[in-house]
């Protein structure tokens, strides 16, 4: 789970973290109150929105009077923002956060993530803040400093001053370093998160440490011990149909292609993407119906496929383990008699129950076209999907 | 031979809800010796024929299990891996879906000294056939003979079992490694288990986008493996940035993609199949010895 720079702001505060001051506003008028209650000669806006890459896009605002902010934020709020990282069709930006111009002297860049292969916590740092960190790594990757911390250990005072020796700071910014890792590690294991990203972490003219930027995901798994956390979720932010998908329990990311697919089984579900795409058609959707799929589960799913109207035929690939192809079969049925499915529709069964399955889809008068293997099911789904289309 | 669990294999439950139950029968009827439960608070009793224990060291003083399946939820389920491995078992197996990383990457570190084997977790467990059935596979698609399968998927792995088996080809064990960031056993541990078993003569291996697994693992053929290792890397379409159903199947910060694997596994000699209708086929060509 993502959320904003603002609230992320907030948490890194309550864990001793230096942020500059700042306040959230959803008018002009709010965005001046801020800049007035801040008092500093140079406020920034910046829309809060999930992507990064806000200020080339033209989503942050360095101005000098209240009145000044108050004009960019109504240059900033409602619009579209297009970044690398937002989708095909942009972000609306809601709100923004206006926050106190710092001095800046050096930037840098300070991360914490879970290195997957070392399987350990990862502190990545670099002197090169404000830079997408993934071109400095290809790069220039003597510039990246990396650090383990062992899980059952956990972060050790050397290990901070090799970094901040490593990023040539002053004694004295190494030892105003160590407060703030130790914060954002503190951060870190306490909200369970995926990852805390600091770029750029400005070291000011008075040689201060302030995380000018903030980014913070979470272990969607461990949600359930952080209801704080939990609350902190953008449903504006997110996919609508992806939203849906989640608050029924299914695995959905929507693609732009115009065949619909229903899959058991993460592996399964990308492994038939692939398969239409090697058979030269497009996906509309990712879609993990889980081991948990049952009748009113499928219908579900199905009502999440026909929302997007790029679809122009449906793919039904099941291969039954716990999941019950039987069951699977009386949710097709089921689907296609109260939601009337405008596509074509193929369906494969196999595993558990696969025979049962068939016969009922078989014996149900419904104009299913039946796959034997994975290669049928994506050809036949790929035909279908052209015919529609003529 | 085979790896991991044989007909000697004596299998406790840990977590005996409606899941654990359900699997402990279907383990069961495939001739699989499922000799006790684990349940706190219930020792003692019996659920369906089963001898339930309170302890993990109970099931394996009294009915001397030597692996574990563990069907515990996500709160509990590092717990009951660590219980399991400091009451000696041999072998977990952890089925459960939705364990957070931080208390994967504290358990598996913890770990490291045990003699343990875990398997997981998010994983759809291993299948020697006629054999032995850890987990919820659906066994009666596998065949006894000579190729080992190692997958980091469940339905994904039933697909290559079934291509395989219907090509008359039988497989040695069918093991499904997890599909989370933190597993207890990878690609290249599975790997080297097939390597050393006599029965094994060729390996399938099913990647999907995310971490480095299958570039580790190409590493480890290219050095380590005498045996044809045949592989399929699922998710070649997927986009950048969103999570594909399992919580380790993500491209992010451009690391993780199928092509690259593929890339590693090719340079490594693996044959890679060009679509997931081909991971038998590929293997016929690969060994064809093994379709007579």
């Amino acid at each position: 789970m993502n959320i904003h720079e603002y609230q992320a702001k907030g948490l890194l505060r309550a864990f001793g973290v230096a942020v500059p001051e700042g306040q959230l506003a959803t008018t002009p008028e709010e965005a001046e109150q801020a800049a007035k209650a801040l008092g500093t000669s140079v406020v920034v806006v910046k829309a809060q929105v999930h992507a990064g890459g806000r200020g080339k896009a033209g989503g942050v605002k360095v101005v000098k009077s209240p009145a000044d902010a108050k004009k960019a934020a109504s240059d900033i709020l409602g619009m579209t923002l297009h970044t690398p990282q937002t989708p095909p069709e942009g972000k609306l930006v809601r709100k923004v956060y206006v926050e106190a111009g710092s001095d800046i002297a050096d930037e840098l860049y300070l991360a914490i993530l879970f290195d997957r292969s070392a399987e350990e916590f990862a502190i990545v740092a670099s002197t090169e803040g404000g830079m997408e960190i993934e071109e400095v790594a290809a790069e220039t990757p003597e510039k990246i400093l990396t650090v383990h911390v062992e899980p059952n250990v956990g972060l050790q005072e050397y290990q901070v001053r090799k970094l901040g020796f490593g990023l040539g700071l002053s004694n004295d910014g190494v030892r105003k370093l160590l407060p703030f890792v130790r914060g954002l590690f503190d951060l870190y294991i306490a909200k369970d998160c995926s990852q805390v990203e600091i770029n750029p972490l400005v070291v000011t003219e008075q040689g201060e440490l302030l995380a000018l930027d903030g980014k913070i995901n979470f272990d969607d798994n461990a949600l359930y011990r952080h209801p704080d956390i939990a609350e902190l979720r953008d449903r504006d932010e997110e996919d609508e149909r992806e939203r849906a998908a989640n608050e029924i329990d299914l695995a959905y990311v929507g693609l732009d292609g115009n065949i619909g697919c229903m899959v058991n089984g993460a592996g399964l579900a990308m492994a038939t993407l692939d398969m239409i795409h090697y058979c030269g058609g497009t996906p509309a959707n990712f879609l993990d119906a889980g081991g948990g799929a049952d009748t009113e589960k499928v219908k579900q799913a199905f009502k999440l496929i026909l929302c997007d109207e790029n679809v122009e035929a449906i793919l039904v690939n099941i291969f039954g383990g716990i999941v019950r192809c039987d069951l699977i079969a009386e949710g097709v049925v089921a689907a296609a008699a109260d939601l009337g499915i405008r596509v074509p529709l193929v369906v494969r069964l196999q595993g558990t129950m696969a025979e049962e399955g068939r016969k009922i889809l078989a014996e149900s008068g419904l104009d299913i076209t039946p796959a034997e293997t994975l290669q049928e099911a994506g050809e036949l789904a790929v035909a279908a999907a052209k015919g529609g289309a003529a | 031979m085979a790896i991991l669990c044989d007909k000697d294999t004596r299998l406790i439950v840990q977590g005996m809800g409606r899941m654990g139950r359900f699997h402990a029968n279907l383990s069961r009827e495939y001739g699989t010796q499922v000799v006790g439960g684990v349940a706190p608070g219930k020792g003692g009793s019996e659920i369906e024929g089963t001898p339930i224990f309170d302890t993990v060291a109970d099931a394996v003083k009294k009915t001397g299990a030597d692996a574990s399946v563990i069907f515990v939820p996500p709160p509990a389920a590092a717990d009951a891996i660590l219980e399991a491995a400091n009451a000696g078992i041999r072998l977990a197996v952890c089925i459960t879906e939705g364990i957070p990383v931080l208390d994967m990457a504290r358990a598996k570190s913890a770990l490291a000294d045990s003699e343990m084997r875990l398997i997981g977790p998010n994983c759809p467990g291993v299948v020697t056939p006629e054999q032995c059935r850890i987990g919820i596979m659906p066994a009666q698609i596998t065949r006894p003979g000579p190729v080992g399968v190692v997958s980091r998927s469940g339905t994904l792995t039933y697909e290559a079992v079934d291509q395989l088996s219907r090509l008359g080809i039988g497989q040695s064990s069918c093991l499904g490694i997890g599909g989370d960031p933190v597993i207890g056993t990878n690609f290249i541990d599975a790997l080297a288990l097939f390597e050393a078993d006599p029965d094994t003569r060729a390996v399938v291996m099913i990647g999907e986008i995310g971490g480095s697994a299958e570039e580790e693992a190409a590493e480890f053929v290219q050095s380590n493996m005498t045996k044809p290792v045949v592989a399929f890397v699922a998710g070649q379409n997927a986009p950048a940035g969103k999570r594909m159903g399992h919580a380790g199947a993500i491209i992010a910060g451009g690391k993780g993609r199928a092509s690259d694997k593929i890339a590693a596994l090719e340079a490594a000699g693996v044959a890679v199949a060009e679509s997931p209708a081909m991971i038998g086929r590929t293997l016929v060509v690969a060994a064809p010895e093994l379709a007579a």
